[in-house]
């Protein structure tokens, strides 16, 4: 248990993803042309989907954290598997209640059904909220560690899936933003939206990161206390849906 | 390194299995009673005497998919509670070998549940008669069900060494179960039409091929780590 492995680079990492963040949100305000249908209500958008597709990647990652907990056994990357899940779901709940703002600014209603990613993002979140109750019932962290695994395999094949069984269950009133129908942007408003969405995926790392080093200390210091204490005074851990190392 | 043959195997799984329900009916008198039950829960909360189209394609369905986590819900419990697992682990087989013959089981339940539960829903609430689109229908049942069989083998495993199962099965499965449901409806609605059977869509089955295989093979590749003890 090294304890320099997951915290470096995080210093020049939480700057840039401040300064890329800040940038954007500037760019959004200042520099990116208000859209004629919607005006300044589509400024959403910038917030919106940085956060949805990166809240997606990180189930993705999760699960493939979870291919290679499975394949090599090291506890790390369950560790790794569980903070991108856990951070990734945070972002979802941000993304479903920005869509669920733009919705009701553009369209008057705060859910509309006939809006398949949204729709989509719903399945895909509360099938990730059962992420931690599914860990926090399993005792046994060896096991818990292995279920968790499968868990976020599936549930990584899953996403894609879900995305096309829902876009063919409905009429296409979503905007397609960076598909190859309907993505009319600007240059400036394209700009603006990669800046956003570097800035929220150096977040998402950066968050990670705290998260993982956060986990690592507590352990260490966890350790340390046990040795000090000696095997008398030893209390048994309380059980987690973390993974404990 | 087995000695025996996987099939034999999965053919002596089965066998159990099925005289097991055969011996203490758990699984199958319950689904259909509650179906039956849903589909009586339904016309009152529907407040409607008959059903069509979509409608009556989504009412069918999601009453499927409830009376299917009963079966998920008692799956493994005799392997967990009576020793079967150590049983399976002990024999110098082949691990998948449980998992396939699993969900053979549950996808037999499914069909058999459905050999009653079609009927008694067009008895009790579908207007149109299913005559019509039958091998259409019947089509669509078996690709639905094999869905809900891998994904719901996988559940029940995952779920059966945890310590809320009631919970977590149903938490779990239904919203993996979300695209079967969306495409065994969307496919199924034509069906029943009160204007008569319409065709259906090819991208319905489609869909529901795709998610057997998808998690099939996904289901057959992570299944052994839900064994190892």
């Amino acid at each position: 248990m090294t304890h320099a492995k997951f915290s470096r680079g995080l210093v020049p990492l939480s700057v840039l993803s401040v300064v890329l963040l800040v940038g954007g949100f500037a760019m959004v305000f200042f520099y990116a042309p208000n859209e004629a249908d919607q005006g300044f209500v589509q400024k959403i958008f910038y917030l919106h989907v940085p956060l949805a597709i990166v809240a997606l990647c990180g189930f993705v990652a999760g699960g493939i954290y979870g291919i290679r907990f499975l394949r090599k056994g090291d506890r790390t990357d369950d560790l790794r598997s569980y903070v991108a899940i856990h951070i990734s779901l945070i972002l979802a709940i941000g993304a479903l209640i920005t869509g669920s703002i733009w919705a009701k600014a553009s369209w008057g209603s705060w859910w509309v059904w006939d809006e398949p990613t949204l729709v989509s993002f719903l399945i895909v979140f509360l099938l990730y909220a059962c992420y931690q109750p599914l860990r926090f019932s399993i005792e046994d962290p060896e096991r818990q560690a292995r279920y968790a695994a499968v868990f976020a395999i599936v549930g990584g094949a899953f996403v894609p899936l879900n995305f096309m069984a829902v876009r063919a269950a409905d009429s296409l009133i979503h905007p397609r933003v960076l598909g190859t129908t309907g993505g009319a942007m600007p240059g400036s408003m394209r700009l603006t939206f990669l800046v956003c969405l570097a800035g929220m995926a150096a977040l998402f790392i950066t968050l990670n990161k705290y998260e993982l080093t956060s986990k690592q200390a507590t352990f260490a210091l966890r350790s340390l206390r046990r040795r000090l204490a000696g095997d008398d005074d030893w209390v048994p851990v309380r059980r987690s849906a973390a993974p404990q190392l | 390194m087995s000695a025996t043959p996987t099939r034999a195997v999965i053919a002596a799984l089965i066998r159990k299995d099925l005289r097991r329900e055969l011996r203490t009916q758990e699984s199958l008198p319950a689904m259909a009673l509650f179906s039956v039950t849903t589909f009586v829960l339904f016309h009152f909360g529907l407040d409607a005497r008959s059903l069509e189209g979509d409608l009556a394609a989504g009412v069918f369905w999601v009453t499927m998919l409830f009376a299917a986590v009963l079966a998920i819900n008692r799956q493994f419990v005799a392997e967990r509670e009576e020793g079967g697992f150590d049983g399976f682990l002990l024999a110098p087989v082949d691990r998948t070998a449980l998992f396939v013959a699993k969900a053979a089981v549950l996808f037999g339940f499914l069909v058999a549940l459905q050999v009653v539960a079609v009927p008694a829903f067009a008895i009790l609430l579908l207007e149109p008669s299913p005559g019509p689109g039958l091998p259409e229908l019947a089509g669509m049942l078996l690709l639905a069900d094999a869905g809900i069989a891998v994904v719901g083998t996988l559940v029940g495993a995952l779920a059966v060494q945890t310590r809320a199962r009631e919970v977590i099965v149903p938490l779990l499965a239904l919203p993996l179960m979300i695209p079967v449901v969306i495409a065994a409806a969307r496919g199924t609605a034509p069906l029943w039409l009160e204007a008569g059977a319409a065709a259906v869509e090819g991208r319905w089955p489609l869909i529901l091929g795709l998610y057997d295989l998808v998690f099939g093979l996904l289901a057959y590749a992570v299944f052994d780590y839900l064994l190892d003890e």
